[in-house]
């Protein structure tokens, strides 16, 4: 149990997907203008990663593992996503159309978001068990949201702001990113012994 | 020669207007991940131009008779089999740089730049324009993720490709080659690459 809760809180706040990772930064960019868009976007991927770690978890152990084909992981892995993602698609799209309505062009972006690819293989690379493996996604996905909604915060605030011509849009964003990335070292020695 | 002529529009573009980190911004994970060291940016570089230029030469031939709807499945397909070539490659090879390089070989995979090269240009295009582009845009990340290493390294180690270059007395700014350092270096180079864009 005590382990479940420092692989949450490391992967949330220190260890960051976003700020100490630098994995998922194409819709951390790309999304983060407005708030809900943020919102909408941080819980797709929050689902997604959580359920790509379980299905990629049971890819792996049950299947790659023993026929001795762990070196077609990323193949795989990739396939699988992908299938998974438009499965899930299909099933909102069916089931709850409002819900559809929010997540609807965010969903097929996360095929090819690097944290849910990331957050596979790092699991198989730190040898977790399911449930670890599980709690590894569904954190990575919580501190994705969290990145992100700081990100959105700030950068409605900026459009008040005079910025220099040549420094608009990506290159203050980096520059916004670096300093939360700053600030998130804060937390690190939380668990130090 | 018309054809030689739009084979060096093709390659040159990539590298200067259309360049894929600095103008188009996409595929940004590797160049700020790995970017500590000379060394590993310049490996990146190399694998992923490796990759583009082999998804690009696929998917460019099969480009008649692949149908529309599942072409993305087919891209990725074709992009993780050359991504699987290179990771086992450097494995046997330079085990080093592919400790260095970790999970950012695999994850090639969803880099941006390589499906939107194949669905935006490989997909439409003839084989020979195809090469140009998936070597003009190899070479063009190449070069700015090497830049950015280069800054990066120096500043953050005091180093170049592991030789000392500021002497003794340099006390080095490790926070460059920590996250901030990447974060700041890639703001003020995307920066200076639209300022100076502007004006000419």
């Amino acid at each position: 149990m005590e382990k479940l809760v420092i692989i949450f809180f490391s992967v949330v706040l220190i260890n960051n997907f976003v700020l100490a990772k630098f994995l998922g930064l194409c819709p951390f960019l790309g999304v983060s203008k407005e708030f809900k868009a943020s919102m909408s976007m941080g819980v797709a991927v929050t689902f997604v990663m959580t359920m790509a770690s379980i299905v990629t978890w049971f890819f792996y152990n049950f299947f790659l593992v023993p026929y001795k084909l762990e070196f077609l992981q990323t193949l795989v892995f990739i396939v699988v996503i992908a299938t998974f993602v438009q499965f899930v698609e299909m099933i909102i799209a069916k089931t709850s159309p409002p819900l559809q309505e929010a997540l609807g062009i965010y969903l097929p972006l996360i095929t090819t978001n690097c944290a849910v690819l990331g957050v596979s293989l790092l699991n198989v690379k730190e040898g977790y068990n399911l449930i670890e493996a599980t709690v590894n996604g569904f954190g990575g996905g919580i501190g994705f949201t969290m990145a992100m909604l700081l990100m959105a915060g700030i950068r409605e605030r900026l459009e008040l702001c005079e910025v220099p011509e040549c420094m608009k849009g990506f290159p203050i964003a980096f520059i916004i990113t670096s300093m939360l990335a700053f600030s998130f070292f804060g937390f690190q020695g939380f668990f130090a012994k | 020669m018309a054809d030689l002529k739009r084979f060096k529009e093709e390659f040159v573009k990539g590298i200067g207007g259309e360049n894929p980190t600095f103008r188009l911004v996409i595929g940004m994970c590797p160049p700020l991940a790995i970017s500590t060291a000379v060394i590993n940016g310049f490996g990146m570089g190399l694998a992923a131009t490796f990759v583009l230029l082999g998804s690009n030469i696929m998917v460019s031939l099969i480009r008649n008779f692949t149908p529309s709807k599942v072409r993305l499945p087919i891209f990725i397909i074709i992009i993780s089999t050359f991504v699987t070539i290179t990771d086992l490659f450097t494995e046997a090879f330079t085990p080093d740089l592919h400790k260095a390089l970790g999970i950012f070989i695999p994850l090639i995979v969803v880099n941006c730049i390589i499906l939107a090269r194949a669905e935006a240009f490989a997909s439409k295009q003839p084989l020979l324009y195809s090469i140009a582009d998936g070597l003009g845009m190899g070479v063009g990340f190449t070069l700015a993720i090497t830049l950015i290493s280069t800054i990066r390294e120096m500043l953050g180690n005091g180093t170049f490709l592991g030789h000392a270059v500021f002497g003794a007395s340099y006390e080095p700014a490790i926070v460059m080659i920590l996250a901030p350092g990447a974060f700041l270096t890639m703001g003020l180079l995307i920066g200076l690459m639209n300022h100076l864009g502007r004006k000419k």
